[in-house]
């Protein structure tokens, strides 16, 4: 095995696998413009999108969740039951800090470019 | 909680903080501060004997959860009140402290007052306050709506009975992004100003829906200024606070102030760090279930100023 591919498997083993292991909604949060609500996290915690995206946040949990800008920038989702979606659409660039208020040590950011 | 607490030896500005999530029921009496809990028995429920009223305390029956381990928290939430209507002593009234609903959703607010109407004692004087599940996206309009007392704008309020002076605060509004729970200025002026002409002698029991002091923050289990409402509370002779939120049993003693939490009517959640997430204890099977869900109910004995908290799990 030559030294490349040795790092390789040694980087796929540190990174990969336990990423892999860890959950699929890790996977299914790398869609553009989509947030998985997963074990009382935003996933990711930040996501970088271009002007105009849709943006779509999935609850995972049994717990219901709420999608609440911090300072009223965007309209609030309803109570996000057990697989419940919110979508919005950012159309002006910025940061847009969100929270959920059931859990408001939950927060999370979209930022718009 | 097993065993028998004497704090004696610790100082005013020490506390004592146990757990009994689970299993059988505590009496706990609180004598001038200094917290004593021992398991349900005979000796025990002689000393409860001697009251001259008594209230019941449910919480979270969090009507509308439907998934694992309790499909059904209208079933339990009934039997939570079968169990309070069939209480040795008739109680004064029935306190609910928050989470009525899972998703504040007026058909979920009228399961519960449906519930309540089948009780003897939910007939009768319930009072409440709401808990974050009761006030999504509406600030808690609805709530307010059928259970507020309708004292001040807000929804605080406080009464007394007895000789016990009653205090419901309303912890789940106004919410801080990355923030635990929140009383407000406003509700603390309104504190500061109802407890004033109080003697010191008065027994004082406040309730709210998440805990009033930092039981376990990175979970949001606590409120960001309630130690600004315990600086008013702290020159009474006995203060108890009653808290929800957490599905299960924490208590802690800080000077003359009891803190106790509830356990749910509806699911349990894991204790303080034990697990990922606050969520429901999925892992529990449906005929432990029972043992973790249940009902308090407080003895309040004139002359002293003691109040007599029993736990009673459902199973």
């Amino acid at each position: 095995m030559s030294g490349r591919l040795v790092l390789a498997a040694c980087l796929w083993l540190a990174v990969g696998a336990p990423a892999l292991a860890a959950h699929a909604a890790v996977d299914a949060a790398a869609k553009p413009g989509q947030i998985e609500i997963h074990n009382f996290m935003f996933m990711p915690k930040t996501l970088t999108v271009p002007v105009g995206a849709k943006v779509t946040w999935i609850n995972r949990d049994e717990e219901p969740h709420i999608v609440v800008s911090a300072n009223g920038q965007f309209a609030p989702s309803k109570a996000l039951d057990t697989g419940d979606r919110y979508v919005t659409i950012f159309s002006k660039p910025g940061t847009y800090t969100y929270y959920c208020t059931v859990h408001p040590f939950m927060t999370g950011t979209v930022i718009v470019k | 909680m097993q065993d028998e607490h004497d704090n004696r030896t610790m100082g005013r500005r020490d506390f004592m903080k146990c757990m009994a999530w689970a299993g059988t029921g505590t009496l706990l009496l609180m004598k001038g501060g200094v917290l004593h809990a021992r398991t349900l028995g005979a000796a025990a429920g002689a000393e409860a004997k001697d009251a001259t009223f008594s209230f019941a305390q449910v919480s979270d029956s969090h009507i509308g959860f439907h998934l694992a381990p309790n499909p059904d928290p209208a079933a339990t939430f009934r039997a939570a009140l079968a169990q309070v209507d069939a209480l040795p002593v008739r109680p004064d009234f029935v306190l609910h402290t928050g989470d009525l609903t899972h998703l504040s959703r007026p058909d979920q607010f009228a399961t519960v007052q449906g519930l309540m109407q089948e009780s003897r004692a939910g007939k009768g004087k319930v009072l409440y306050v709401p808990g974050e599940h009761d006030v999504i996206g509406d600030n808690g309009a609805e709530f307010f709506r059928r259970f507020g007392e309708r004292q001040h704008d807000g929804g605080w309020y406080s009464f007394d009975h007895r000789g016990v002076h009653f205090v419901g605060l309303i912890n789940v509004l106004n919410l801080k992004a990355g923030g635990l729970g929140y009383l407000g200025a406003e509700q603390l002026a309104w504190l500061k100003q109802d407890l004033a002409p109080l003697s010191a002698e008065t027994p004082v029991l406040v309730f709210a829906h998440m805990p009033m002091w930092s039981l376990y923050p990175q979970w949001g289990w606590g409120t960001d200024d309630s130690a600004e409402a315990m600086g008013y509370l702290r020159r009474f002779g006995s203060v108890s606070v009653l808290n929800g939120h957490i599905h299960q049993i924490q208590q802690k003693v800080e000077g003359n102030i009891t803190f106790h939490t509830a356990r749910s009517t509806a699911y349990p959640q894991p204790a303080p760090g034990a697990g990922p997430v606050p969520g429901p204890l999925k892992s529990v099977t449906p005929d432990r279930l029972r043992s973790y869900l249940g009902i308090r109910s407080v003895r309040h004995v004139q002359g002293k100023d003691a109040l007599a908290v029993t736990e009673e799990a459902m199973a």
